[in-house]
C-alpha cells in the first residue's frame, strides 16, 4: 500500500466530475499562490532598503490596474461556480430506476435496509456496480453524516427530516463509510464499509440472504404487519370513511389541510402524519388519530411509509394528467420509488425487482396490490 | 467629549525621560483593575488572551499528540472530544475574536485618532470584566468536567444529548459576547466622534477602517449568536422545543442562526489582522499603501458580503438546491475583495524601500498564508467539491490557514510592530526573526498535510482513524511542535525585553501615524495638546525621525487654507 496516499479512489459516477473541478481549483490555487509568492519575493528583494534601483515616480493608486486585477478573479470564480452546479444538482435528482436504500443513523451505528429485497445491514452496505441507488436518510437521535469519500458523496442524516442522495458505483472494492457530523463519544467509530460488487457477486449475495442472519422481510411486509398489529385499518379503510381518509393511492397526492395549506403526500408528509397527525389534519376530518411519535421508531415509520407507497401512487391522479395515469397506473409495476421531492415520479415500488434474473425473494403482500413483476432495467 | 476631558495640570515636559507614563504613574492593583485608561485595559486584555492562547494551545498539542497513532493511546474518546471542544471554544471566542481589537485596537484607536481615550472609557473597562467573567465561567466548565459538543454546539446534540457541562459554558459565552458588543459600540462611537481636527475619513489609517468594519460586524452579528446560544440553553434546561425535532424544534434553524454570526465572525478575526498588515507594510516599504480607496472599499465590502454567505456551511444538510446555489455564488464573490487586498499589498512593495524587520517578516508570512487560506476557501464555496470536503480535514486546514496563518500571524506582526510603543522597549530583533521563520515553517508543516488528509476523506473530530492516514497525521504533529516553539520564543523575549530591552524612543521604526508622535510608552492621557492633522495617511514621502512631535505647533488651517504641519 502507498505510504503517502494523495488521491482517494474514484468509485462512483460523481467522483470523476468532482475531481475534475478539484483539479481546476487546485490549478488556480497553485497559479495565484506562485504568482503572489514570486511577486512578493522578487519585489521585496529588488526594492530592499539600500538597493540601488530606480524608485522614481512611485504610484499609489491606479483605477485601471485595480479593475484589471479584480475582473479575472471574479470571472474565474463565477466560472467555477457554474461548473459546480451540475454535479451538485444531479445529486438531488435520482434516476427513475434508482433502487431505494433506507438509512438510519443512530449513535453510533448505521442501519441500512434494501427496499428491493428487505436485506438489512449494519455498518455495511453491499451494492452492485453500474446501477443507481437512492438513499433515503434519517437520524434517530442527533445529526449524523453519511459519507463515502470514494464516492465523493455525503448527506447529513437529520433527525425529523428525510434527506435523499443517490450514487452509482463504478468500481468493485471496499470503500470507507464514515459518519461526518460530530455525534458524541464514539463518533469516530461510527462507520464501516461499502462493498461494491460485480452484478454476479451481488446477485449471489442477495440469493444467500445478504450477510444478516435474520430472515429478510421487505419493508412493505413489515409495514403491513405493523399496520395490522396497530389496527390502522379500523379507520383507514379501502375507501374514504367518516373517520379517516383511505390510504390507497395516497402517495404523491395533493392534500388540502385544515390549516389552509396544501401539501404533497411524500415520505416527509406521511412521517409527520403518523407522528403528529394534528399537523396534517385534512379538511373535513376530526382530530381522532393518536400520535405515534413515542411508540414507533424510525425503522417502523419507514416500514409503514413503504407499505402505504405500495398501496398505489396518487400523483398522477391528483395532477389530472391523463397520459401519466394511463402510462403509469397506480399500483403498477415500475420498480422505482418516487423521490420525496418529486410528486410526478413513477408508480409504486410494490415489490420492486432488483434486476433481471433475481428471484422474487420478497413475499408479495400489501393489501393485494403487490404484483411481484420483474421490472429491472439491467 | 474629548477637549473637555483634558485634566488640568498636565504640562509639557518633553525632554524629561522621567516623566510618568501610563504604565508607571501608579503601581497599585486598584489603579490597574479599576482603570479606565484604554492603554491599561489593552494590557489587561493582552494578559488575559495570552493565558487563553496558552490554554487553547495546550489542548491543541494534546490533540496532535493523540493523533500520532490511529488508535490513540493517551486518552479516552470522551476526553479527546472535550479537548478539541476546548481548543475551539477558547481559541475562537477567547483568543481570536478579541485578539487584535481588544489589545492593539484598544491601545491604538485613540492614539491613531488623536484622542485621549475611547468614547466610553467605563464601558471599555466593563468589556474586560465581562470578558473575564465569561472566560472564567466557560473555562471553569471546560476544565471541571468538560464540554464535548465541539465549538459549533450543533443541536440537538448540544441541547439534549450531550452529558457534559454545556449549559454553564453557554452562560460563559453569552456573557463574553457582550464584551464584544460593548467594544464594538465603543469603537464605532470613537471613530465617528473623536477624530482629531483635520483627520477626515479618507485620512484615517486603514487599521482604523478595519476596526470600523469589524465593529459593525460585531454589533450586528454577536447579538444573534448570543440569542442562539441562549435558545440552546433554554431548550437544554427547560425542554422547550426550539431545535430538537423530537420536541417540535428544527435543528437546521440552529445552523442558520449560528452561522449567521459565525461566518461573519471569521471576518471579525481576519479584518483587524488585515488592518495591521496595512500599517506594517506601509512602514517597512516606506510607502503609502497602494490603492487606499480600494483597500478601504474592500474592507467594507467584506463586512457587507460576509453576512450573506453563511449557507455555504450547510450544503449537505438537505438545504434546497437553489439556496445552495445562491450561497455558493455569493461565497465566490466575497473572495474578490480579499484578492483585491492581496494584489494591492503586493503592488505596495513595488518601488518601496523594503526593510526586513521582524514585523515585516510576519507581515509577508501573513500575505502568503492568507493567500493560500483564501484560495482554498474557494473549494469550500464550490457546491460539488464541498460535498466531498465538508466536515473533513480539508476544511480544518483551510480555516487554520486563515485563522492561524492569517489572523494570528497578523496579531504577532502587530504586537512586534507596536511593542516598542506599548512598553517603551525593543525586543531582540534576531530572535524575533527566528521565531517568525519557525512559525511560518512549523505552520505549513502542521496544516498542509491536513489538506491532503481532507481530500482523502479523513473526517474532522475523529479520535480514531484508518491507519492509511497516519503518515500525514505524524507530519502534522511534527509541524505543530515547531509551530509551538515559534510561539513560545516571543513569549520569552517579550517578557525579557520588559526589563532588559533597549529603550525604544517614540518612533523606532520611523513610522508615520499619530501614535508614533507621542512618547513610548505614552503618557496617561496620550497627547498633551490634541493634534491637528494636515496630512494624508502614510505620508512616507517626509521623514519621521525618532522625535516627539510638538503638537502644540499644529494649528487648524486658517481661512486662506494655509497650514503649519509638524512635518
Amino acid at each position: 500500500m502507498n505510504n503517502f496516499p494523495l488521491v482517494p479512489d474514484q468509485a462512483s459516477t460523481f467522483a470523476k466530475q468532482v475531481d475534475d473541478i478539484f483539479l481546476a481549483l487546485t490549478s488556480l490555487t497553485v497559479f495565484f499562490t506562485v504568482l503572489v509568492f514570486t511577486l512578493i519575493l522578487v519585489l521585496a528583494i529588488r526594492y530592499r532598503r539600500g538597493s540601488n534601483v530606480n524608485r522614481a515616480n512611485p504610484s499609489d493608486h491606479n483605477v485601471l490596474v485595480e479593475i484589471a486585477w479584480t475582473t479575472p478573479p471574479l470571472i474565474l470564480g463565477l466560472i467555477m461556480f457554474v461548473w459546480n452546479v451540475k454535479p451538485y444538482a444531479e445529486a438531488f435528482n435520482p434516476p427513475a430506476n434508482a433502487e431505494e436504500i433506507f438509512v438510519i443513523g443512530k449513535r453510533w451505528m448505521w442501519h441500512l435496509q434494501h427496499s428491493a429485497n428487505g436485506i438489512r445491514e449494519n455498518n455495511e452496505l453491499h451494492v452492485p456496480m453500474g446501477r443507481p441507488f437512492k438513499l433515503t436518510i434519517i437520524s434517530q437521535d442527533v445529526i449524523h453524516g453519511f459519507y463515502v469519500p470514494d464516492f465523493r458523496m455525503k448527506r447529513d442524516a437529520m433527525p425529523g427530516q428525510y434527506n435523499t442522495v443517490w450514487f452509482q458505483a463504478t468500481k468493485p472494492g471496499k470503500h470507507h463509510l464514515f459518519c461526518s457530523e460530530y455525534c458524541g463519544t464514539n463518533h469516530s467509530e461510527m462507520g464501516g464499509w461499502v462493498y461494491v460488487m460485480t452484478p454476479e457477486d451481488y446477485n449471489n449475495w442477495v440469493k444467500s440472504g445478504g450477510t444478516t442472519a435474520d430472515k429478510a422481510s421487505t419493508p412493505e411486509q413489515a409495514g403491513y404487519d405493523l399496520f395490522t398489529q396497530l389496527a390502522c385499518g379500523n379507520c383507514h379503510k379501502d375507501k374514504d370513511s367518516m373517520r379517516a381518509p383511505s390510504l390507497h393511492n395516497l402517495f404523491g397526492r395533493h392534500r388540502s389541510l385544515q390549516n389552509g395549506q396544501t401539501a404533497i403526500a411524500d415520505d416527509t408528509y406521511i412521517r409527520k402524519a403518523i407522528r403528529n397527525p394534528e399537523e396534517t389534519l385534512l379538511q373535513g376530518y376530526n382530530a381522532t388519530m393518536p400520535s405515534y411519535k413515542d411508540s414507533l421508531d424510525e425503522q417502523q415509520i419507514h416500514d409503514l411509509i413503504m407499505y402505504i407507497k405500495s398501496l398505489g401512487n396518487g400523483s398522477a391522479v391528483s395532477l389530472q394528467k391523463a397520459t401519466e395515469a394511463a402510462t403509469k397506473p397506480a399500483g403498477g409495476a415500475n420498480p422505482s420509488a418516487a423521490p420525496a421531492s418529486q410528486p410526478v415520479g413513477s408508480a409504486t415500488p410494490a415489490v420492486p425487482a432488483v434486476s433481471a434474473g433475481q428471484p422474487a425473494a420478497a413475499p408479495g403482500t400489501a393489501g393485494g396490490s403487490a404484483t411481484g413483476t420483474v421490472g429491472g432495467k439491467f | 467629549m474629548s477637549a473637555e476631558a483634558i485634566p488640568p495640570g498636565i504640562v509639557l515636559e518633553r525632554e524629561s525621560a522621567s516623566r510618568p507614563n501610563y504604565l508607571n504613574w501608579s503601581h497599585s492593583v486598584k489603579d490597574w483593575l479599576l482603570t479606565t485608561d484604554h492603554k491599561r485595559i489593552a494590557i489587561l486584555y493582552l494578559v488575559s488572551i495570552t493565558i487563553m492562547f496558552g490554554l487553547g494551545g495546550i489542548a491543541a498539542m494534546a490533540i496532535r499528540a493523540e493523533l500520532t497513532s490511529p488508535h490513540g493511546h493517551l486518552m479516552e474518546s470522551d476526553t479527546y472530544n472535550k479537548m478539541f471542544t476546548m481548543h475551539g471554544v477558547v481559541m475562537i471566542f477567547f483568543f481570536l475574536v478579541p485578539s487584535i481589537p481588544a489589545t492593539l485596537g484598544n491601545f491604538l484607536l485613540p492614539l491613531m485618532l488623536g484622542a485621549r481615550d475611547l468614547a466610553f472609557p467605563r464601558l471599555n473597562l466593563l468589556s474586560w470584566y465581562l470578558f473575564t467573567l465569561g472566560g472564567v465561567i466557560a473555562l471553569g466548565a471546560m476544565i471541571c468536567g468538560g464540554v464535548d459538543t465541539g465549538w459549533t454546539f450543533y443541536t440537538p446534540y448540544s441541547s439534549i444529548y450531550s452529558n457534559s457541562n454545556v449549559a454553564v459554558t453557554l452562560v460563559g459565552l453569552f456573557i463574553a459576547g457582550f464584551s464584544s458588543i460593548v467594544t464594538g459600540i465603543n469603537f464605532i462611537a470613537t471613530i465617528h466622534k473623536m477624530r482629531a481636527p483635520g483627520l477626515t475619513w479618507t485620512r484615517l489609517p486603514l487599521f482604523i477602517w478595519a476596526h470600523y468594519a469589524t465593529s459593525i460586524i460585531i454589533v450586528l452579528g454577536t447579538p444573534v449568536v448570543a440569542v442562539t446560544l441562549g435558545l440552546v440553553l433554554v431548550e437544554r434546561t427547560l425542554h422547550i422545543g426550539i431545535f430538537d425535532p423530537a420536541i417540535g424544534g428544527d435543528p437546521i434553524l440552529f445552523q442558520h442562526m449560528f452561522w449567521f454570526y459565525s461566518h461573519p465572525a471569521v471576518y471579525i478575526m481576519i479584518l483587524p489582522a488585515m488592518g495591521v498588515i496595512n500599517e506594517v507594510l506601509a512602514c517597512f516599504c516606506r510607502k503609502r499603501i497602494f490603492g487606499y480607496t480600494f483597500v478601504c472599499g474592500s474592507t467594507l465590502a467584506i463586512a457587507v458580503f460576509g453576512f450573506m454567505v453563511w449557507g455555504h456551511h450547510m450544503f449537505v444538510t438537505g438545504q434546497s438546491l437553489y439556496t445552495g446555489m445562491i450561497f455558493s455564488a455569493l461565497s465566490f464573490i466575497v473572495a474578490v475583495p480579499s484578492a483585491i487586498k492581496v494584489f494591492n499589498w503586493t503592488a505596495t512593495i513595488y518601488k518601496g524601500e523594503v526593510w526586513f524587520s521582524a514585523p515585516m517578516i510576519y507581515c509577508l508570512g501573513f500575505i502568503g498564508l492568507f493567500t493560500i487560506g483564501g484560495l482554498t476557501g474557494l473549494y469550500c464555496s464550490s457546491l460539488s467539491v464541498d460535498v466531498h470536503i465538508n466536515m473533513t480535514y480539508f476544511v480544518v486546514a483551510h480555516f487554520h490557514y486563515v485563522m492561524v496563518g492569517g489572523a494570528t500571524l497578523g496579531y504577532l506582526a502587530g504586537l512586534h510592530f507596536w511593542w516598542p510603543k506599548m512598553t517603551g522597549r525593543m525586543y531582540p530583533e534576531g530572535w524575533a526573526k527566528v521565531a517568525a521563520g519557525l512559525a511560518f515553517v512549523g505552520f505549513n508543516l502542521t496544516f498542509f498535510p491536513q489538506f491532503i488528509l481532507g481530500y482523502l476523506g479523513m473526517p474532522r473530530r475523529y479520535h480514531y482513524y484508518p491507519a492509511e492516514f497516519q503518515i500525514w497525521h505524524v507530519l502534522s504533529t511534527a509541524g505543530s511542535s515547531v509551530l509551538a516553539l515559534g510561539y513560545a520564543i516571543p513569549l520569552v523575549y517579550f517578557l525579557w525585553s520588559l526589563k532588559y530591552g533597549e529603550k525604544a524612543g517614540p518612533n523606532p521604526w520611523g513610522a508615520a501615524g499619530l501614535e508614533w508622535t507621542v512618547a513610548s510608552p505614552p503618557t496617561q492621557f496620550n497627547f498633551d495638546e490634541l493634534p491637528v492633522v494636515t496630512w494624508e495617511a502614510y505620508n512616507y514621502d517626509v521623514p519621521h525621525e525618532n522625535a516627539i512631535v510638538d503638537h502644540s505647533k499644529n494649528v487648524l488651517p486658517d481661512a486662506e487654507g494655509a497650514s503649519h504641519s509638524a512635518h
